[in-house]
């Protein structure tokens, strides 16, 4: 299940670089990951529309990468860019807290 | 597979951790396709054990291995038992090895809503996949508790792990820190049921010492003390002091001990070659010097020497010994004596006897010396120090080598007697070496309390030194009391005046004979 919100995942199709790079680890299609990608797609289209990308990684297709970004939990998702890396884990539903997590600030 | 078929174990296979003396504790080894739990402080040699158990695993008994830590990184951990001599990089390149290093920080991290360990799962299972391993180690998977804050969620997860390590057959370790109340933080116990190990560090008058005792282990018999257990360069090893079997050959050779008549008093011919002997004296009494002079000796039979020295430094030992015409040097200089002069109460009992271990397999020797062995203890009570000898004796024998022990002993009686009782049943031969005083003159004095296996004097002998070596004297009987020294002389002289009745006339005679 790859699929992306945004852009095509792991290359980025603007010359301009993203301000926020998202990596949305999941293992397979259960409702916490279609849960968690929703959650985020909303949030992201609310906060950071047309400034953000979402990489969706699935761990079952691709095991070997939970090891670079040291997956435990999923989902996880991942902020690669803006630095430093933050993870939130957990199906994203509380938007609040995944703002503050990714440290984006709320639209006033 | 070293389950035996005669008993219980037909059902409970074991997969051996091939560390010395753990897989004889546990009759074979750790429950196969299961997880067992290894318990302990800090500092306790865990994961030590733990990488024991997957490098054996890979190198000896064809089982390749998954090692998941959460606390070190791969690199770390390779350096670390590089230090036993394991070489985790190239069984990794072999793919007879997996490391994964789980690293959770709690402050990147941020928890909203549901979650499962799914990330943790996937990666062990691509490790398993990787090297098609047979043995899991998760070191520690309790890091996961300050990682995460959802215990709840976690504990669910862990009991789907094990279950999961289960019904892959992965004979799996899991470590875990020790609790104040229970047997780990987290209770780990609760889901690891099978076997508990638990390791522990303990210091006693600033002399440390591991041990490792088998908790519980269901479904099989197992030993139940407290073992002693070392982290030398070799890996880990587990002295089951009480099952060490007591099976090795005695050699009918004797072997002399660099004193005439000392042999003499042995049934004329010194000790039996591999025997013990063990030299028990007060201050000033010559122990150092008969076990210098059986060193000599040996050597010049052309044997070699190992000689650890624990109150001088070789070079004074070599000085001092020249004064009584026994020369160490030239053994030194032709390479048939090595002397380690330490003091080993500095690097703890256990670890002194890892090296004392090592040297001897380095060395070959054929005699060891060990001047004093009271020394290798700070506390003269210490209860680690007789199951500590009994193990280097049985080591000696087994390897062949003739021991010599000094020991140092108060001035009387009653406490020489108990002092010793601990060590000298482990003894073949045993001399004591005694001040005796009277008339304002004391002279030394030594007897063979025991000597196995062989006719031995029950005569207390003079022991006199001078520049031409160790002598010993008879003494001299008269009227019933013992004369020594000045008075003997007197005696002697008397008697061969003829003023007085010998009563110990075959001594005489010899002095004559002498004369």
């Amino acid at each position: 299940m790859k699929k992306s919100a945004a852009v095509e995942p792991g290359k980025p199709v603007r010359a301009v670089k993203v301000e926020w790079q998202l990596r949305l680890y999941v293992a397979g299609q259960t409702a916490k990951s279609a849960a968690a990608l929703r959650n985020l797609q909303k949030l992201c289209e609310t906060h950071l529309a047309g400034r953000y990308e979402i990489e969706v990684i699935d761990l079952l297709v691709n095991p070997k990468l939970a090891a670079g970004d040291q997956i435990l939990a999923v989902p996880t998702l991942v902020r690669k860019f803006p630095e430093p890396i933050r993870k939130i884990i957990g199906d994203l539903s509380n938007e609040e807290r995944v703002l503050v997590g990714l440290d984006v600030k709320p639209v006033p | 597979m070293t389950a035996k078929k005669d008993n219980v174990s037909a059902t409970l296979v074991k997969a051996p951790t091939g560390i010395d003396g753990l897989d004889e504790i546990t009759g074979g080894g750790l429950p196969r396709g299961r997880p067992t739990l290894v318990v302990g402080g800090p500092g306790c040699g865990k994961t030590m054990l733990a990488a024991e158990f997957i490098v054996q695993g890979a190198v000896r008994y064809g089982e390749p291995g998954v090692f998941m830590m959460f606390e070190e990184n791969s690199d770390e951990l390779t350096a670390n038992v590089r230090s036993l001599g394991f070489d985790l990089g190239k069984l990794t390149k072999q793919k007879k090895v997996a490391l994964d290093y789980v690293r959770i920080e709690r402050s990147e991290i941020e928890e909203t809503g549901e979650y499962d360990l799914d990330g943790l799962f996937i990666r062990l299972a691509h490790a398993v996949e990787t090297v098609n391993a047979k043995r899991v180690v998760l070191d520690t998977i309790e890091a996961l508790f300050s990682g995460l804050s959802d215990h709840a969620v976690l504990r669910a997860e862990l009991r789907r792990l094990f279950r999961w390590l289960k019904d892959r057959g992965m004979t799996a370790v899991i470590t875990g820190e020790r609790g104040a109340n229970s047997l780990t933080r987290y209770g780990l116990e609760e889901y690891v049921a099978d076997c508990v190990i638990m390791l522990d560090h303990r210091v006693t008058e600033q002399v440390s010492t591991r041990r490792l005792r088998v908790v519980k282990y269901r479904g099989s018999a197992h030993g139940t003390n407290e073992y002693p257990f070392l982290i030398g360069t070799e890996g880990l090893s587990v002295l089951p002091i009480t099952s060490l079997r007591l099976d090795h050959a005695a050699s009918a050779e004797r072997v002399a001990t660099g004193i005439a008549k000392l042999d003499q008093m042995l049934g004329g011919k010194g000790i039996y070659r591999d025997s013990s002997m063990l030299i028990s004296g007060a201050p000033g009494t010559g122990k150092s010097s008969v076990g210098a002079s059986v060193a000599d000796a040996a050597c010049a039979r052309g044997e070699r020497v190992l000689l650890f020295a624990y109150e001088e430094s070789a070079a004074q030992l070599a000085r001092n010994m020249r004064s009584i015409g026994i020369d160490l040097e030239r053994w030194v200089k032709k390479g048939r004596l090595h002397i380690h002069a330490s003091r080993p109460t500095l690097q703890g009992l256990e670890q002194h006897l890892v090296f004392m271990y090592d040297a001897v397999r380095d060395f070959r020797p054929n005699v060891v010396v060990v001047d004093p062995i009271s020394n290798l203890s700070l506390d003269r009570d210490d209860m680690g120090l007789k199951p500590t000898l009994m193990r280097l004796i049985d080591f000696l024998k087994q390897s062949h080598v003739t021991a010599v022990f000094t020991s140092l002993i108060g001035d009387s009686g009653a406490a020489f007697a108990e002092s010793q009782i601990g060590v000298s049943s482990l003894m073949d031969t045993w001399l004591l070496l005694s001040n005796l005083e009277a008339n304002g003159e004391r002279t030394r004095a030594l007897q063979v309390i025991k000597s196995r296996g062989m006719p031995h004097s029950n005569q207390v002998r003079e022991f006199v030194f001078s520049d031409k070596g160790i002598d010993l004297i008879d003494v001299f009987v008269t009227e019933g009391r013992v004369l020594t020294g000045r008075m003997r002389l007197g005696a002697q002289h008397a008697t061969v005046a003829g003023n007085v009745a010998p009563a110990a006339p075959g001594a005489i005679a010899k002095r004559k004979a002498k004369r």
